[in-house]
């Protein structure tokens, strides 16, 4: 059960109103997904397809000396072994990442991450290419491995990518923003200073499906069709022509129903490359599904930031200055996905919420021998990290003022008036409103009575904690000018046509994983042209069907496409106003919009629908001079900015003096991501990113020994929330439009995994505060609480 | 998908086929019950059996719960949800819907059986911490019908290992009655369903007089096997149940045990579990006997 403050929602009928436009109606996609029609990439069976299986490395750092394929190749069913030596001899061993470092497609020198790609085996079903992994020898000479990031730079530290020319150390990149000397000066010369050592631990999105392909490569008509599990088919398609020298004209990317993918699914894992060439090299159709514990171990994983936060105010409570360093481990490729001129994503919007007068971030990556990425979870680019940072060293700081967090958030917000905002590290907030986000979630919580139930429990020894947290996001990636992927630029297109009887169908560049764009983008383009959701097929996610965009991540689906839907709809009503004024044989600028037709003005009896005008468009009769017939537009919508949701968070925790274990008993979320489309998918979104949050607060972390081994290879050593763990969602919103997105809409999609871990750690933090803890890094398991109790809290790396 | 390695798989028709199946095959074969800890474990290539001999078909043989004066007789075949839902067995040892309630989740519980969580002989398993405290003894069948009888001591050799030969079964498990009793199960866990940072049973007897006439404390993963501990039985017997005999209790616990820092939690922690929750179960379990 959810709580949600909204007027009018009273029951389930309320949730199906079928608006043509705007607001709450049930998902569109749903029905085949409830009825088990979803048709996910494992599902998709081709005549005479053969399965592919992958030898993964068992150790972290080792050098390869020989691998023997003879008796795999030797098993029953077995068609095709292949090791990184033969990939080489094909120029495809490595293949370019996100981030314009490489990866290995296979190893050929070294592994250099426990789950490295090997080698593979394609069979005629995956039992068969199974077994015969297990007679793949592969003779290593194990290394010593980096896992500790805070070694990799020593200068005895054992080198990662002697691959790269030159390398000589384990170092990435250095990145920086602001200004460093205006802020050391403001914290020379502040009241107070608090500095706090702040991790973020490697976490892993977890989808529930895992990541596969099928790769059917038609060597008569040299078209590879790829069914894979991605959030970016045309940016994969374009990169796989590329890479693999196929001409994109003769590549289809189809990405079917997807089973979630936080993130997860933007890269182009090696397996999907494994595919291709295994379909190409046996002529058939070779699916390739990886396991759980695959997906765990190898592909894009989140966060690992060491960060250290620093905080310059004044005595009663003025935020002067925000100053941090970060230590980034990016594991063994930089397989970043992010804009390429943004090497830390988004991470500088550490500013946060508040009005300030310097801020200055040093960041260093570096090579571990852990699985690559530093890729994506959910994190809107890295501001997940950077929302965490902000939101935990102003906790810090109002324990150290003796303040409370509310009022402390409260007294440093950006005012109304002075959006838009341009941020002390060069980022322009569109708008926002903060105060009466953060009072509405105060009402909700019932906040001034929480501190009189909190203060009485405190006198009787038991721990309660209140946390807050005040995010501002920033999605929807471009402008393009600034923001591209591998030279690719961040912009949607979309593409609309009605039919003559005024059905319609809308193709978008970007690809749902569960986010609802069935129903969202009819929605968008049924509230600009009149057309019911329900007479509104929504094409996505097939490269030979779409126009091209950059695809489904940092939540951008909204601010981007959805902006390019409205526009795609308005240009098309703009046609239809022409028509329309033959029809009626009035001048256009004597025709009104009503939703759904065009009246003469003045006179309601004369009008038309737009289905009568899609006829009219289709038809045999005149047209207006100079309009073609039929009704459709294409366009590509490029953002003059990035939109700038925000929240407020409040969660209370019980903790059990004598277990140490966390409950959470409520959670208070009030969004605003400006105008609601569907709000029934928002609170979806919500709902799963709050879930995502618990997670990550308090049980999720990818674990390694010193050896390098992965100790959270499944889900029973990876943990993830279940309904057990959360609360019942108190869901709230305001409506702060963006001003410069044609129906005035941000995106949602993350911002609730973005701004409630600090909120869930914020409140075990506090209801702490007896112990005198100020400070305790995730994940906050019964064990960890306990240390801090005792006053003897460690980062979890 | 995970996907096991090749083996032959057969249905057992009664106990004694099965034992002939085991002894004919030896170590190659193994029993699948519930199969939830087993069947991973083949999925990940953990363990590779040439075969299966599925005994659910012996579910009306070895599925029962026969509540005693003296004894309550609980076949090895008996699932969890069967043992969280018998009205009787909570009545004669409320310890065990205690632990039912914490152990996995309804999935599990529907297939998931006594005998096999026993055989597992994981050290984190609870249902074995419930029958050390319960001082069960274990009834295995081998070759030709003939049984013998265990104590839960002698049954657990080592982690994942037990008394039960290659050609035998475990049949049943032995819960002896005695009057005044209590008991209660406390599990601390990282989420509902993970496996136990620590567990702990208790199990109270009070005599006449309200003194505890025998008392017997039972941890899960807290060494190499669940851990029955002699110390507090001989510690707190005969003495008036008090909050400082149960702080004397735990302070044993703490002490006797033996963790390890994992995942789940530091060394240093499992041994404050092990004293907050042995306190927490005698306290409870006395409430218990005395109501």
């Amino acid at each position: 059960m959810t709580t949600v403050h909204e007027p009018k929602l009273t029951t389930f009928d309320d949730n199906d109103q079928k608006p043509v436009g705007h607001g709450r109606m049930l998902r569109k996609e749903d029905p085949r997904f409830l009825r088990g029609r979803g048709r996910y990439t494992d599902d998709v069976q081709l005549p005479g397809m053969l399965h592919l299986a992958i030898l993964r490395s068992p150790f972290a750092h080792a050098r390869i000396l020989s691998v023997d394929i003879s008796a795999a190749e030797a098993s029953p069913g077995v068609k095709l072994v292949v090791t990184g030596a033969m990939l080489a001899e094909k120029g495809l061993a490595w293949m370019p990442t996100l981030s314009n470092d490489v990866q290995a497609v296979l190893a050929t020198d070294k592994v250099r991450f426990q789950g490295q790609e090997v080698a593979f085996v394609v069979a005629d079903d995956r039992y068969a290419a199974r077994d015969a992994l297990e007679l793949i020898d592969v003779e290593y000479d194990v290394l010593d491995p980096v896992v500790d990031a805070r070694r990799a730079l020593e200068p005895d530290a054992p080198l990662i990518r002697d691959d790269l020319a030159g390398k000589t150390n384990n170092h990435v990149f250095d990145w920086e923003t602001g200004d460093e000397a205006a802020t050391a000066a403001v914290f020379a010369s502040a009241d107070v200073v608090v500095t706090e050592d702040i991790v973020y631990p490697r976490v892993h999105p977890a989808p529930m499906e895992t990541c596969g392909a099928v790769a059917d490569f038609d060597a008569i008509d040299g078209k590879l069709r790829l069914w894979s599990t991605t959030q970016a088919p045309h940016a994969h398609r374009t990169l796989y022509a590329i890479v693999a020298g196929i001409p994109e004209h003769k590549i289809q990317v189809i990405a079917p129903d997807i089973g979630g993918g936080f993130g997860n699914k933007v890269p182009i894992y090696p397996g999907y490359v494994c595919a291709i060439v295994g379909s190409i090299l046996t002529g058939k159709p070779v699916k390739w599904m990886e396991d759980r514990s695959e997906n765990l171990i190898s592909t894009g994983f989140a966060r690992d930031y060491l960060m250290r936060g620093e905080i310059a105010a004044t005595r009663d409570g003025k935020i002067l200055a925000i100053r941090t360093n970060v230590l980034a481990d990016h594991g063994a490729f930089n397989g970043t996905a992010a804009p390429v001129k943004y090497p830390a994503g988004f991470f500088g919007v550490f500013t946060g919420s508040y009005d300030i007068e310097a801020a200055y971030c040093k960041m260093t990556a570096v090579y571990t021998n852990k699985a690559p990425g530093g890729v994506a979870y959910a994190c809107s680019f890295r501001i997940t990290e950077a929302v965490y940072l902000v939101e935990r060293i102003v906790d810090c700081l109002a324990y150290e003022l003796d303040m409370d967090p509310a009022e402390l958030r409260l007294k440093n917000f950006i005012q109304p008036e002075q959006f838009p905002y341009e941020t002390k590290t060069g980022w322009v907030y569109d708008s926002g409103n903060y105060e009466p986000t953060m009072r509405l979630a105060m009402d909700i919580a019932g906040y001034a009575d929480l501190r009189r139930e909190q203060a009485e429990k405190r006198a009787r020894g038991e721990l309660m904690g209140i946390g807050i947290s005040f995010f501002t996001e920033a999605v929807g990636a471009g402008p393009r000018k600034d923001m591209d992927i591998l030279g690719l630029g961040m912009a949607d297109g979309c593409e609309l046509r009605i039919h003559p009887t005024g059905k319609a169908v809308v193709r978008l560049s970007v690809q749902t994983q569960g986010q609802g764009h069935e129903t969202t983008f009819a929605q968008i383009v049924a509230e600009e042209i009149g057309i019911p959701p329900a007479d509104i097929e929504v094409v996505h996610g097939d490269t030979d069907q779409t126009p091209f965009g950059l695809g489904t991540y940092g939540s951008r689906s909204t601010p981007v496409s959805g902006a390019a839907a409205a526009l795609v709809a308005r240009k098309v009503r703009d046609k239809a106003q022409l028509i329309a004024s033959a029809m009626l044989e009035v001048s256009v600028a004597d025709l009104d919009w009503v939703k759904g037709a065009f009246q003469v003005k003045g006179d309601p009896s004369k009008s038309v629908t737009i289905q009568a005008i899609a006829m009219r468009a289709h038809g045999a009769g005149d047209l207006p001079d100079g309009v073609e017939g039929g009704l459709e537009a294409q366009i590509c919508y490029n953002p003059s900015n990035l939109t700038y949701p925000h929240g407020a968070y409040i969660c209370v925790v019980d903790i059990d003096p004598g277990t140490a274990q966390v409950k959470v008993r409520r959670f208070i979320a009030v969004d605003d991501c400006g105008t609601r489309i569907n709000p029934m998918i928002i609170e979806g979104q919500v709902h799963g990113g709050l879930t995502d949050g618990v997670g990550m607060a308090l049980m999720e972390m990818i674990a390694f020994d010193e050896d390098g081994n992965c100790l959270g290879a499944s889900l029973m050593d990876y943990l993830i929330p279940t309904a057990l763990e959360v609360p019942d969602w108190e869901t709230g919103f305001t409506v702060t439009p963006s001003p410069h997105h044609p129906i005035g809409a941000k995106g949602v999609g993350e911002s609730a995994t973005v701004g409630s871990p600090p909120a869930i750690v914020n409140a075990v933090v506090d209801a702490l505060k007896p112990f005198g803890v100020r400070h305790a890094d995730m994940p906050l398991t019964p064990s960890r609480v306990w240390d801090a109790m005792r006053g003897q809290a460690t980062p979890p790396i | 998908m995970q996907v096991p390695a090749p083996f032959e798989y057969e249905r057992a028709t009664s106990v004694d086929q099965a034992i002939g199946l085991m002894e004919r095959l030896g170590s190659s074969a193994r029993l699948v019950a519930g199969g939830h800890s087993l069947l991973p474990m083949m999925k990940l290539r953990l363990a590779n059996f040439e075969y299966l001999i599925d005994i659910n078909p012996l579910h009306d043989e070895l599925g029962y719960i026969r509540v005693g004066a003296d004894e309550v007789r609980i076949g090895a075949l008996t699932r969890h949800r069967e043992l969280l839902e018998s009205a009787e067995l909570a009545a004669a040892f409320p310890i065990f819907r205690d632990a039912e309630r914490v152990i996995a989740d309804p999935v599990v519980r529907n297939r998931g059986t006594l005998g096999g969580s026993l055989c597992q002989a994981d050290p984190s398993e609870d249902l074995s911490a419930v029958c050390t405290t319960l001082d069960a003894s274990c009834v295995i069948r081998g070759p030709g019908g003939a049984e013998r009888v265990v104590s839960m001591a002698e049954f657990h050799v080592g982690p994942y290992e037990t008394a039960v030969a290659d050609g035998e079964i475990l049949t049943e498990i032995r819960l002896p009655r005695r009057p005044g009793h209590g008991s209660a199960y406390e599990k601390v866990e990282r989420r509902a369903g993970d496996w136990a940072v620590v567990s702990a049973g208790a199990a109270v007897w009070l005599g006449a007089d309200g003194t505890i006439a025998d008392a017997r404390v039972g941890l899960a993963a807290v060494g190499p096997n669940t851990t029955g501990i002699p110390e507090i039985s001989d510690t707190i017997k005969d003495q008036a149940p008090s909050e400082a005999l149960y702080e004397q209790a735990g302070a044993i616990a703490a002490r006797s045990c033996d963790p390890a820092t994992d995942q789940r939690g530091s060394a240093d922690y499992k041994r404050h579990l092990a004293d907050e929750l042995t306190r927490r179960t005698l306290r409870k379990a006395v409430e218990r006997a005395r109501s």
